[in-house]
């Protein structure tokens, strides 16, 4: 403190200009939470499309998690351990997502695996598949912009961790199996935990995507956030009151994960 | 040697070593040489881990042709790196190679137990690495490389970073455990006394080469490179084709010319000045640099400090001339 005093005082604009976007970002919130109709937030919260909203949001949520972690953790690993031509190509292309808006990530997908989609138009005539506007379409939606945030956050993991323990492995008699399982993923599940958990983040929240490949139809397809966006044309009431659950939902992440980003180094 | 056991090697790593070792089962040999000659690397190749060309054998086995995985390698590495895996208590990080072959868990941990009993170190098994001491971890390292009956037990600066109280006692009980132990050793050190106390047989690197190999007590008597020279606290010269070596107790120091019948005589400035023992080691660069023991008395009496130019001699019969191999 007698240090920092030390220096002299903060300069005013500094001050100003950090305020200003102090209140930026504070000031929406708490507007949200004062408006909030706490007093029909319970009623709200039992009915019918409430409750099929979150349930989809909670299942697909989930589903998109462990298809993360169980598609992502092999792509990770080969991005971090295994010397291949096109790595770095690849790597680049796994982080496009991240900066896509999502709207261009859902017409990606419609051209994909739309009904006449080049993958989508021989799965509907040949197995009689069609993916568009199903549950299904909102995991796979979910999945592709999620999966970046999972893939690079395991392989920062992989590689911090570094090669050195795979070869004591190795001097030890492991075969690769028995050393990703026994030594390197153990080691990298600071970093497989975040990304699970960023992937839920990002999950929970997805709506361009979303409502792009997967429509907004109650019960199948509609997520909290496509609620969100119905019910704010006609209540805007209503709309506060499910925001402020997603809201919540965020906030319980980020408590989640406070030690790992939020403490000051 | 029966070709049969043992190990025998001949390794090429392009650019960093190209050197052979023979040694019986049972033998530890120690290899020496300055930083970059290539003891590691030496190491890493027989291990699998680097690119050579060559072959190793290991107990009539061949490791090299066809090639054998590192894992398929019966082998134990303790790395010159503290390597304990940090998410394994110490009883896991020794019970791990004894997993990896099919031991059930019961009997792995079991049998790391007695290992960790037999380094003194039983009693700490449940803690994790960043728990331990640098000598109670090197430990646990050594007898997890151990612990899975290895052909060949690699070993890469064992000491390097211990203070050296723990270092000492490490190594006078490693010496109890090589004794034990029935396969070949290959042993890097930068310590004369790990070659000395611990080694049947001494191999010296130079520039990635064999410089010289023998006994410990021949290689310490007639040095052929400047380094060992150095390890051994000896002054090594080489005139023609014959090595001459002789003790920094036998070097005169004198500020003029000496007279007589000194043979060897050289001039150069003082580099360093350093108590050594109850004497003061004096190093001299004087063409070749040699070291010279003089009293703290006749260093004050000198002006031994660097930059003083000084004349060095020795007498013919304090020097002991071997041929050039």
């Amino acid at each position: 403190m007698s240090q920092q005093a030390a220096l002299g005082r903060p300069p005013t604009p500094l001050v100003a200009l950090a305020a200003v976007a102090a209140t930026l970002l504070v000031v929406p919130l708490l507007t949200l939470v004062v408006d909030t109709p706490w007093g029909s937030f319970l009623s709200l919260l039992g009915s019918d499309a409430v409750l099929d909203a979150l349930r989809i949001t909670a299942l697909t949520s989930l589903l998109t998690v462990v298809g993360c972690v169980a598609l992502g953790t092999p792509l990770a690993w080969l991005l971090a351990r295994v010397d291949f031509p096109g790595r770095s190509l690849l790597r680049a292309a796994v982080t496009v997502p991240l900066v896509l808006p999502p709207v261009v990530a859902g017409v990606a997908l419609v051209t994909a695996l739309g009904r006449n989609g080049v993958v989508g138009g021989p799965l509907h005539d040949t197995l009689g598949v069609t993916l568009p506007y199903t549950t299904t379409a909102v995991v796979i939606a979910h999945t592709f912009v999620s999966m970046p945030f999972y893939v690079l956050s395991v392989e920062g993991a992989l590689r911090s961790s570094g090669e050195r323990y795979d070869v004591v492995a190795a001097t030890l008699g492991a075969t690769r199996w028995e050393t990703l399982r026994r030594v390197t993923l153990p080691l990298a599940m600071p970093g497989v935990l975040a990304g699970a958990a960023l992937a839920w983040a990002r999950s929970i929240g997805e709506f361009g995507a979303t409502i792009t490949f997967a429509g907004n139809y109650p019960g199948t397809t509609q997520t909290m956030p496509s609620l969100i966006y119905t019910t704010l044309q006609g209540d805007p009431e209503v709309a506060r009151t499910l925001s402020m659950i997603l809201l919540v939902a965020s906030v319980a992440i980020l408590a989640a994960l406070r030690n790992r980003w939020l403490t000051a180094p | 040697m029966s070709g049969l056991s043992g190990l025998k090697a001949d390794i090429v790593v392009p650019g960093r070593l190209d050197a052979s070792v023979t040694a019986e089962p049972g033998a530890v040999v120690a290899v020496i040489g300055p930083n970059g000659a290539g003891k590691t690397t030496l190491l890493r190749a027989v291990a699998g881990l680097v690119e050579m060309h060559g072959e190793v054998t290991v107990d009539g086995e061949s490791w090299t042709s066809p090639r054998r995985l590192v894992r398929d390698r019966r082998l134990g590495f303790v790395f010159q790196d503290q390597s304990l895996f940090p998410h394994l208590s110490a009883l896991g990080n020794v019970a791990f190679g004894l997993r990896t072959r099919r031991t059930p868990r019961r009997e792995a941990e079991a049998t790391a137990h007695e290992w960790l009993e037999r380094f003194g170190v039983g009693d700490l098994a449940g803690r994790r690495p960043a728990e331990l001491s640098g000598g109670q971890a090197q430990r646990v390292a050594i007898a997890r490389a151990l612990a899975p009956d290895p052909g060949l037990l690699l070993l890469d600066e064992p000491f390097a970073g211990l203070d050296v109280g723990v270092a000492t006692s490490l190594r006078l009980e490693l010496a109890r455990h090589l004794r034990d132990f029935a396969g070949v050793t290959l042993l890097v050190t930068h310590d004369a006394l790990d070659a000395l106390t611990l080694a049947d047989q001494v191999l010296v690197l130079d520039d990635g080469a064999v410089a010289q190999a023998g006994t410990p007590r021949e290689v310490a008597a007639r040095p052929r490179t400047d380094h060992v020279a150095r390890l051994v606290g000896l002054n090594v010269i080489r005139e023609g084709d014959a090595y001459r070596s002789f003790s920094p107790r036998a070097v005169t120091v004198s500020l003029s010319r000496p007279e007589g019948s000194a043979r060897h005589r050289w001039e150069g400035p003082v580099v360093s000045a350093v108590p050594h023992g109850d004497a003061v080691r004096v190093l001299v660069s004087a063409g070749p640099d040699l070291l010279a023991d003089v009293t703290p008395a006749a260093a004050a009496e000198l002006g031994l400090v660097p930059g003083r130019r000084v004349w060095l001699s020795v007498k013919e019969t304090a020097v002991e001339a071997y041929a050039v191999s």
